[in-house]
């Protein structure tokens, strides 16, 4: 089985993000960045295939040279090729799913195993555009997945339910959480995994469809005030929604 | 982050991927666990499959491979959650694998480092009921009788010698007297199971009560010429050879523990209020914390310094004194500020601010004690010449 699971670097959950000075981008400075929780479901599960069926897994992500340590995070767990479409440019999420439907047109996969969403920008596109560029299945949000044969059958967790879908391979799966338990990597395959190679291929130029116009960080919300509802607290209520609010 | 600055890319990995492991498979277990003084072999199996279990040991004899600050960051990251556990890990790898590794033959280390690492333990017997500080005391006695040995004595505070899992210990015995009148002394590998030979599990301790402490008793225990390590009369060297690099795990233990008292007590600081304001708003309470910050800084970049010169083969016997005592003193002042900052509630058990301050003790007693280690400081400076 032909496994290629598409990766992407995140800031870690803990870590507070500032606005940079143009307002429009994240200041990376002091950021942590960790492979995104969702793909390690999906890289997982694409082990986990291999394990079964044999064959070998390759992850790739899209992103600039920083982003090779989490292709080291994919050998430490298991992977057997990485591969990093370069681009030192900011990009949106069309130009990433153009980058892996080139990646993956002529390298034959089976089955295309992604996370739901990557956790910094949560657009959610990349698992539907990348059906619609390569013309094959896509299946989102799966959270169990059941490959015989060619024959794949799905969940996922839709509102207030599950549901369950078939198709056939190649497709695209992407990984809800409840997918797995992604395994820790051992201590011997973390040192063993800088000698690997990684595989560099310059990304195709491609125009993005969006553009980021102002990125801001939510207000503090303030402490609320309680008014008693008696007769006299309606005059108070008028001043606060004049003066402190500023609505009337 | 301040804790992963000059780290490599794999250590930064490492450290993710131990606290990771540290907090789902070991947290939740360890209040209970160290209530019942309970050795947990679920938790053991784990980490060796992790590869904790023989850290720094190539690949050949089924090591992890790493380097010394990689393996001293999987120490430091285990005792940031668990004593005993870490105890478990600084333990073998230093005292169990390291002389198995440094100063065994090619048999001795084919033999038993593959099985260590799969999930066996091996002790490591120096300390005797009247030789602690004064290892030359040494009373455990072992004659040649043929092609054999044959061990009389005991040894007491051996950390992994008595588990099911253990696989044996290196024992130091006198074997003779050198021409300048000192005791000549040698290692012995032996066997959990050798007649005569008996491993108790000590109970009722102030720390690491999830550890594995053990008793070793020595009648006539006969063990054959090839379970020498190393060559007869090179016990007394090894040994201290031997603790010279324990020194850094114990080290690591101590900035751990700190580590963890210090996240403890901050979290608390920043939720607890007196007086209409969360208590780290309060000096006392905010320089006590600064306090702490200015330990882990100073002892982290230390010790991974040490390490470093310890990769490059650099001899490290006052350094690795001094990163051994300030690291355990600064686990005694970082968990003592953690209990006094939770105040009564840092009395109670299922806070876990007195975990931290009880398991922090050992630190400065185990491996040479904190008085030791200034003698050792006090030698290599040249005060005693």
């Amino acid at each position: 089985m032909n496994i290629l699971v598409c990766v992407s670097r995140v800031p870690d959950t803990t870590t507070r993000i500032l606005v940079g000075p143009d307002g429009k981008t994240a200041d990376k400075t002091g950021v942590k960045f960790v492979l995104n929780p969702f793909d390690e479901f999906a890289l997982e599960e694409g082990l986990r295939l291999r394990e079964k069926n044999g064959g070998s897994v390759t992850a790739v992500t899209v992103a600039g040279e920083v982003a090779k340590d989490i292709l080291r995070t994919s050998l430490a767990m298991g992977a057997d090729k990485v591969a990093i479409i370069k681009t030192e440019n900011e990009f949106d999420s069309y130009f990433t799913a153009q980058n892996l439907a080139e990646f993956a047109s002529n390298r034959a996969f089976d089955i295309i195993l992604l996370g739901k969403q990557s956790i910094d920008y949560d657009s959610l596109q990349i698992p539907a555009y990348l059906g619609e560029l390569l013309g094959i299945p896509s299946i989102g949000v799966v959270s169990k997945l059941q490959i015989e044969g060619n024959n794949v059958s799905a969940e996922r967790d839709i509102e207030g339910g599950k549901e369950i879908v078939s198709a056939q391979l190649p497709c695209i799966i992407s990984a809800q959480k409840g997918l797995n338990e992604p395994r820790y990597p051992k201590l011997p395959d973390i040192m063993k995994a800088k000698s690997k190679p990684i595989e560099e291929v310059a990304a195709i130029d491609c125009q993005p469809r969006t553009t980021i116009l102002e990125m801001s960080i939510p207000s503090k919300k303030r402490a609320g005030v309680i008014l008693d509802g008696s007769d006299g607290s309606l005059d108070k209520l008028v001043t606060l929604l004049h003066e402190e609010a500023k609505v009337i | 982050m301040s804790i992963n600055r000059g780290l490599t890319e794999e250590q930064v990995l490492l450290r993710d991927t131990v606290r990771k492991f540290a907090e789902a498979n070991i947290k939740p277990y360890a209040f209970e666990l160290d209530e019942k003084e309970e050795f947990s072999y679920k938790i053991s199996q784990e980490m060796a499959d992790m590869g904790f279990f023989s850290c720094f040991i190539p690949e050949e004899y089924g090591g992890s491979g790493l380097d010394y600050v990689s393996y001293i960051i999987v120490v430091e990251e285990l005792a940031r959650v668990d004593g005993s556990q870490a105890a478990t890990i600084a333990a073998l790898n230093s005292l169990g694998v390291g002389p198995l590794y440094y100063y065994g033959n090619s048999e001795q280390k084919k033999k038993y480092l593959p099985k260590i690492s799969q999930g066996a333990l091996w002790g490591f017997g120096l300390t005797e009921p009247e030789a602690g500080s004064d290892a030359g005391n040494t009373q455990t006695i072992a004659v040649k009788d043929g092609n054999d040995w044959v061990l009389n004595g005991s040894k007491i505070f051996i950390t992994n010698a008595s588990a099911d899992i253990t696989l044996g210990s290196t024992v130091l015995a006198v074997t003779g007297t050198k021409p300048d009148g000192h005791k000549e002394l040698t290692c012995f590998l032996v066997e959990n199971g050798t007649p005569g030979f008996t491993a108790k599990k000590m109970e009722k301790k102030l720390m690491w009560r999830a550890s594995n402490t053990s008793e070793l008793y020595f009648e006539d225990c006969r063990v054959p010429e090839e379970n020498i390590l190393g060559k007869r009369g090179d016990g007394f060297k090894q040994m201290l050879g031997t603790l010279d690099k324990g020194r850094l795990s114990i080290a690591a233990m101590g900035l751990g523990n700190a580590q963890g008292a210090f996240e403890l007590a901050m979290n608390y600081a920043k939720q607890r209020k007196t007086f209409g304001v969360p208590i780290s708003r309060h000096q006392v309470i905010s320089f006590k914390l600064a306090d702490i910050e200015i330990g882990l800084e100073l002892a982290r970049t230390y010790l991974y310094d040490v390490c470093r010169m310890t990769n490059r083969g650099e001899n490290i016997i006052k350094e690795g004194a001094i990163a051994k005592l300030y690291c355990s003193e600064l686990a005694h002042t970082a968990s003592d500020h953690c209990v006094q900052i939770h105040g009564g509630y840092g009395l109670m058990k299922e806070y876990g601010a007195e975990r931290f301050y009880r398991d922090q003790k050992l630190l400065e007693i185990g491996e040479g004690t904190s008085e030791v280690q200034r003698i050792v400081i006090a030698r290599s400076i040249g005060c005693f010449d």
